[in-house]
């Protein structure tokens, strides 16, 4: 993936910027927007402002924690992108309270993607500009290869790893193949952990036994290789 | 009843789910369903481009492991493929003919049966977003009136996909087809977990889940949400 790549270029340093700040001002140089916010958001709700850029962003990220409401929050509960390149008519009617706000601080379109692998859920990646306009075809994939880099991370955060550490494929490869969604989901059941644990239970398998993870997933499903809730702690 | 009440009927049901409470994913797989029913086809599957360029499977008559890996197969060589880069149908594809242009395609489709392939693009005005993708277990062909049939099912797809006739905008369609892929996503991790918690095969755990989805007149990302979330009692089945 070259996005966590570039990102593996620099080494994060204890004083540097963070790998998830600087994921969101690569991201804000990469495409023609004027800034970009992550926030882990999990079926709870949303938990904290991971990293945004600077100006508007973290107005536009705060509003949406205190008033529960707008196109990230939206993005996470549906499911979905929400792609807003006119806000000021279009949100105003959806998010009365958010759009107030986000207008006063002189956004005007705003691109938010759901950083989700079926039923995990981590974040949102929200893209805003100050001028309207939707983005083409070569942005919006840009903007959805950045929005799988950041997944990517935020999957491995509570992990401590660094960019060396993260499957480089991991996002493209498991949106791909059935086989690794439903042995994500056996595992799960077998290590008594969530999804999200269980699928980097699974990566962490793949990478110690030297093999692909649409291998081991064919076995976890075959049952011939299972799992166990001390398994967790193998490494 | 004759082929044009059949025909009247389908159509009648699909544009029903439309208006109820709607799911993409049930939709798709009721007219996976039909396809097969009404051209007498062997199996049926969808498949959906990304914004990646990647064909992925959304939907399909039957979910054996095989026929899902002949349809991600196609995102090497494949009538799918073809169809969905030139925007052209790709019908009555008899064994010599995949045989000559996708001899791995092929040999798979052989070793599961079939014995003729269909592909029938997904089109929003200028942009191919999908394909169908039909197979038959012998070498009959579709008549000219079933070709038509079978794309007006892919334009019903197409419709019901969107949700909306009057989506012109690039965004929106963005917005959905990114729905349908996690909902997908979503489907698969609970065919896991159920399949380990009930103790019974894959192909099986999705038969059940649709099952319960009718009985109960809900729909299947429901079931799926309820069985990832622990409030679906194994016990229940």
């Amino acid at each position: 993936m070259q996005i966590l790549a570039e990102l593996a270029g620099v080494p994060t340093t204890e004083s540097g910027p963070s790998l998830p700040q600087r994921l969101v001002d690569l991201c804000a140089t990469a495409l023609p927007v004027t800034g970009v916010g992550l926030i882990v958001m999990t079926d709870a709700g949303p938990g904290a402002i991971l990293a945004a850029t600077d100006g508007a962003a973290r107005v536009m990220e705060e509003l949406q924690f205190t008033l529960g409401e707008g196109p990230c929050v939206e993005a996470s509960q549906q499911r979905r992108p929400v792609l807003q390149p006119e806000l000021a008519r279009t949100a105003p009617q959806r998010w009365p309270g958010f759009a107030a706000g986000a207008l006063d601080a002189g956004i005007r379109a705003i691109f938010a993607f759901p950083l989700q692998v079926g039923g995990i859920r981590v974040g949102v990646l929200d893209l805003y500009r100050d001028t309207e306009g939707i983005l083409d075809d070569a942005e919006l994939a840009e903007a959805l290869a950045f929005a799988d880099a950041a997944l990517t991370i935020l999957l491995h955060l509570p992990t401590g790893a660094g960019t060396e550490d993260m499957h480089p494929g991991l996002v493209a490869l498991v949106q791909n193949r059935a086989e690794v969604h439903q042995a994500t989901g056996i595992v799960s059941v077998q290590a008594a952990l969530g999804l999200a644990e269980a699928l980097l239970l699974l990566q962490a398998h793949a990478f110690v036994v030297d093999r692909s993870m649409l291998d081991v997933a064919r076995d976890v499903i075959a049952r011939v290789l299972k799992f166990a809730p001390e398994d967790d702690h193998r490494e | 009843m004759s082929r044009e009440q059949r025909l009247a009927r389908v159509f009648v049901e699909l544009a029903d789910t439309l208006v109820a409470e709607f799911d993409v994913i049930d939709f798709l797989h009721t007219l996976t369903d039909r396809s097969v029913e009404l051209l007498g086809a062997a199996a049926a599957g969808l498949m959906l481009a990304d914004q990646r360029g990647n064909l992925r499977l959304i939907a399909s008559s039957a979910e054996s492991a095989r026929l899902l890996e002949v349809f991600e197969l196609q995102n090497a060589e494949g009538p799918c493929l073809d169809c969905f880069h030139t925007g052209e149908q790709l019908v009555n594809l008899d064994e010599a003919t995949m045989r000559a242009r996708w001899p791995n395609f092929w040999a798979e489709t052989m070793q599961l049966g079939f014995r003729s392939a269909h592909a029938l693009p997904m089109r929003l005005r200028d942009e191919i977003i999908g394909a169908i993708n039909l197979f038959g277990s012998t070498d009959v062909l579709l008549t000219e009136d079933e070709v038509a049939v079978g794309q007006a099912m892919a334009d019903v797809a197409t419709i019901g996909l969107l949700q909306e006739r009057s989506v012109l905008q690039k965004d929106v369609l963005v917005e959905q087809l990114q729905t349908a892929l996690n909902s997908r996503v979503l489907i698969e991790q609970a065919k896991g977990v159920l399949s380990e918690r009930a103790q019974i095969a894959i192909d099986e755990a999705f038969t059940t889940m649709r099952a319960q989805a009718r009985a109960r007149g809900t729909t299947l990302t429901t079931i799926a949400t309820e069985i990832l979330n622990g409030s679906y009692k194994t016990a229940d089945l």
